[in-house]
């Protein structure tokens, strides 16, 4: 299993320098907010939603730790295109995978590579969050 | 001093964590315990164990003997002759909580300080008060000038912090008192933080209650002291009602117990006192002076070392404090680098450490923190300045 410090460097450093999608949108149809009230970090998540019901555009905006910023970074390049359905499949997936269950890893792709996070329980939270928020966005429309 | 000897009394500090050897710098959280509090813990659950003040057999004469003869301990250590001014509790929380329920009069005002514990803040609210901040300097200490001006409004109570858990400063408490007084105010210490690192004097600092937890002084947890001036023990109202408590128990009407029985209803945390007494017994059988002095060297090694790193930020510089370490590192946010130090072995706090007030004062949404102990050696120090320069590699 990788160590914490592997993680860092081969993942989340780099998202968190840049996050992908942290941004604002102009129109979004779906928006959500979470907070961890232990930690203080927060996440707002906007969604445009095209006509066929994917995911046609995605930005976070939010400030937190690391692993929070780079997991909502690499989540929101996951859920371009995909539908509501597709959406909640891949947050039970990564959900799966972050708590010890039957995870569909051909679906997560390089998700996967959060895998390691498993081991450190107190920051699995962290990584859910912006999942969190997602799969409450996507429940109902802005 | 002698480090290893003391070290060599935690059996824990020989343990390891994520595979690396243990550095404990998450003290001002909890202190680690010496093998004289697990012995008289393990001594009594498996020698001796039984309920008190209930039967007349040898085990439970010899527990009540041992649970009551701890006041005596605690009186003694906090500088007061009667052991009846000491009410056992769950902990510094719980103290503060039954102060609130029996000492106030609802809508009353409670003036605290910006550098509380939310446990030195909700427990009031919840009580019905209203709570009024004294504010925080940019150095990290109360502004005293507001202090006065704030009594002069004569709130029912001033209930203050003796050691910040988030910045380590050690507040003015007999100086408060003094103020305090002259305008007829009561005063509570938070003192938690404090009993860990130095000697404390309730008639010397004059002040009318003091709390403290067990397990910040190598002791157990779930178990804590409220002293408090037995006029006002007298006066207040019992905080949770149960066995032991009572006087005479009829439908119509109840009687209590005399204090400070009548604030401990139910069976008690009987092993948790008898390990307090034993880590009380252990602290006061040490060279405190020694062990302090011991503390600021590391301090001023720890703090040198860090001032050397790019982009590390002391959260606050206070004039008079105790060896806790509290900083910001530009483009890594605190879990992260608790997070990089776990994986070197090296446990320290990251988050808002229970003071999100203190925070936003300060203007920030958290922070990390190294706290030191008297069994912390030059080891702990390399291996955090080590982890930190890892942090500020992989995010600098």
């Amino acid at each position: 299993m990788a160590s914490m410090d592997q993680l860092y460097q081969t993942l989340i450093i780099e998202h968190d320098r840049s996050p992908r999608n942290f941004r604002t949108l102009e129109a979004p149809t779906h928006e959500g907010r979470g907070r961890n009230p232990l930690c203080g970090d927060e996440v707002s998540l906007q969604l445009r939603l095209d006509a066929d019901g994917r995911v046609a555009e995605v930005g976070f905006q939010g400030r937190g730790c690391a692993v929070s910023k780079a997991s909502a970074s690499m989540m929101t390049g996951a859920i371009q295109g995909k539908t509501v359905e597709e959406v909640r499949e891949l947050f039970d997936a990564f959900h799966a995978l972050l708590t010890g269950g039957e995870a569909d890893r051909d679906r997560l792709g390089k998700l996967v590579a959060f895998e390691g996070l498993k081991t450190y329980p107190m920051r699995v939270k962290c990584a859910t969050m912006a999942w969190h928020v997602l799969k409450e966005a996507v429940s109902h429309e802005s | 001093m002698d480090v290893a000897g003391l070290r060599a009394e935690f059996p824990i500090l020989g343990a390891t964590s994520r595979g690396q050897p243990l550095h404990w710098l998450d003290n001002a959280s909890t202190t680690q315990k010496p093998r004289a509090v697990l012995d008289a813990v393990h001594g009594f659950s498996s020698s001796w164990n039984a309920n008190i003040h209930r039967g007349v057999y040898e085990f439970s004469e010899r527990a009540s003997l041992a649970y009551d003869g701890t006041r005596e301990t605690v009186a003694r250590f906090l500088g007061t002759g009667d052991p009846h001014e000491v009410v056992f509790t769950r902990g510094t929380t719980e103290s503060i909580n039954l102060v609130a329920h029996g000492f106030l009069a609802p809508g009353a005002t409670v003036l605290v300080s910006e550098m509380e514990h939310h446990a030195n803040i909700v427990p009031w609210q919840l009580a019905g008060a209203r709570t009024v901040p004294i504010p925080v300097t940019d150095r990290g200490e109360l502004d005293l000038e507001a202090a006065a001006r704030l009594l002069a409004d004569g709130p029912a109570l001033l209930a203050v912090v003796h050691v910040s858990n988030a910045l380590g400063t050690i507040n003015p408490i007999a100086e408060l008192v003094r103020m305090a007084t002259a305008h007829g105010v009561p005063v509570l210490v938070d003192g938690a933080q404090a009993v860990g690192h130095f000697p404390v004097d309730v008639a010397a600092l004059g002040c009318d209650f003091y709390c403290f937890s067990g397990h910040k002084l190598f002791g157990p947890t779930g178990v804590g002291v409220l002293w408090a001036r037995r006029a006002h023990l007298e006066a207040m109202r019992p905080y949770q009602g149960g066995g032991d408590m009572i006087d005479i128990v009829g439908f119509d009407r109840t009687t209590f117990a005399p204090v400070p029985h009548r604030f401990e209803a139910g069976t008690p945390n009987i092993s948790g006192v008898i390990g307090l007494d034993a880590a009380i017994r252990w602290v006061m059988a040490h060279d405190r002076d020694a062990w302090a002095a011991h503390e600021e060297a590391l301090f001023a090694d720890a703090l040198a070392a860090v001032r050397e790193i790019p982009g590390l930020r002391l959260l606050a510089e206070p004039r008079e404090r105790v060896a806790v370490l509290t900083f910001t590192m530009d483009g890594a946010h605190p879990h992260d680098i608790a997070s990089i130090l776990d994986g070197e072995g090296v446990c320290i706090r990251a988050g808002h450490h229970c003071t999100q007030p203190l925070h936003r004062r300060l203007d920030v949404g958290a922070s990390a923190r190294a706290s030191f102990a008297p069994y912390n050696d030059a080891s702990d120090v390399a291996a955090l300045v080590r982890g930190l320069r890892r942090v500020q590699e992989l995010f600098g």
